[in-house]
C-alpha cells in the first residue's frame, strides 16, 4: 500500500465508523448514557487494525500502552468541559478547545512520567 | 431514573452537513493518527487513539440542536445548550475509563490472539462504560445534581 492510499484508506475506514458510534450515540437517551459514545474507541479500531497489517502486533501493543495515557487524559478533559460549561457557562465550541490544552498537557505528562517515548 | 431507550428525533434534528462534518472529522483524526504513528513513532502515535475531536464536534452539535430547538419555541436557549453539552461531557467522561480498559485488555492480549484481542477489548469497553454510568448514576456524583438527570 503505498502512503496516499494508506491515507485515502484510513480517511474513508475511519470516517464511516466514527459516524456510525457517533449516529448511534444521536439515538441513545438519556444523553449522559449518549456521552459514552463521545468516548467511543472508533478511530482506535481502525488505527490498530491497520498498524497490526502493516507492523504487526508488537506496534499495536506499543499503540496502545500510550493509549492508556491518553484515556486518562480523555477524562480529565471531559471533566474540565463539564465545569467550564456548567460553572464558567463557556459555549461548547470555546469549552472544548480551551480544555484542549489540558488533554495534551496529561496526556503527555503522563506519557514522560511512564517513560515510553 | 430514566430507562435507556432509542430516540429518533435527534436524526431528524440533524441537516446532512453535520453528518458530513463528523465523517471527515472522524477520518481527518484516524489519518493524522496513522500520519502521527509514521513520523513520531507508535509510542507518540497511541495517545492519539483517545484524543477527543469526535467529542468536541458531538458537544457542539449537541449545544446546537438544543438552542435551535428553544428558538423554535421562542427561547433563547444557551443555557439549555451548554447543560445539553455538559451531560454529554460527563458521559465521555465515564466512556474514557471504558477506553482505558480497551487499551489495557488490548495491550494484555494482542500478542496471544488478534481477534480475542479486538473483541475483548471492544466487550471490557462497553462493560467498564456502562458499568461506570450505572454507578454514577446512583450516586449522582456530577456537581450540579440537578442538572445531571
Amino acid at each position: 500500500m503505498t502512503n496516499m492510499t494508506e491515507y485515502v484508506v484510513r480517511f474513508l475506514v475511519g470516517g464511516v465508523v466514527v459516524s456510525a458510534f457517533a449516529m448511534l450515540g444521536d439515538l441513545l437517551r438519556p444523553k449522559s448514557f449518549a456521552g459514552l459514545f463521545g468516548a467511543a474507541p472508533s478511530v482506535a479500531l481502525v488505527t490498530l487494525g491497520i498498524a497490526i497489517y502493516q507492523h504487526g502486533v508488537g506496534y499495536a501493543a506499543v499503540q496502545t500502552r500510550s493509549m492508556m495515557a491518553g484515556a486518562v487524559a480523555l477524562a480529565v478533559y471531559c471533566v474540565i468541559v463539564c465545569h467550564l460549561l456548567v460553572r464558567a457557562r463557556m459555549r461548547a465550541s470555546l469549552a472544548t478547545t480551551l480544555a484542549f490544552a489540558v488533554w495534551l498537557t496529561v496526556a503527555f505528562g503522563l506519557q514522560a512520567l511512564v517513560g515510553t517515548t | 431514573m430514566t430507562p435507556i431507550h432509542l430516540s429518533f428525533s435527534s436524526l431528524r434534528d440533524s441537516r446532512w452537513y453535520e453528518f458530513a462534518i463528523r465523517f471527515a472529522l472522524g477520518g481527518a483524526v484516524t489519518a493524522f493518527t496513522g500520519l502521527a504513528s509514521d513520523r513520531y513513532g507508535a509510542s507518540i502515535g497511541g495517545l492519539f487513539l483517545a484524543v477527543p475531536a469526535i467529542f468536541c464536534a458531538s458537544a457542539t452539535l449537541i449545544e446546537t440542536h438544543e438552542i435551535r430547538r428553544k428558538h423554535e419555541a421562542g427561547l433563547r436557549g444557551t443555557r439549555r445548550g451548554q447543560q445539553a453539552a455538559a451531560l454529554d461531557a460527563s458521559g465521555a467522561a465515564l466512556g474514557a475509563l471504558g477506553l482505558l480498559a480497551f487499551a489495557a485488555a488490548f495491550f494484555l492480549l494482542v500478542e496471544t490472539s488478534v481477534m480475542v484481542a479486538f473483541v475483548s477489548a471492544s466487550l471490557a469497553w462497553l462493560s467498564v462504560s456502562v458499568t461506570a454510568w450505572y454507578a454514577w448514576r446512583r450516586t449522582r456524583a456530577c456537581p450540579e445534581r440537578r442538572q445531571c438527570n
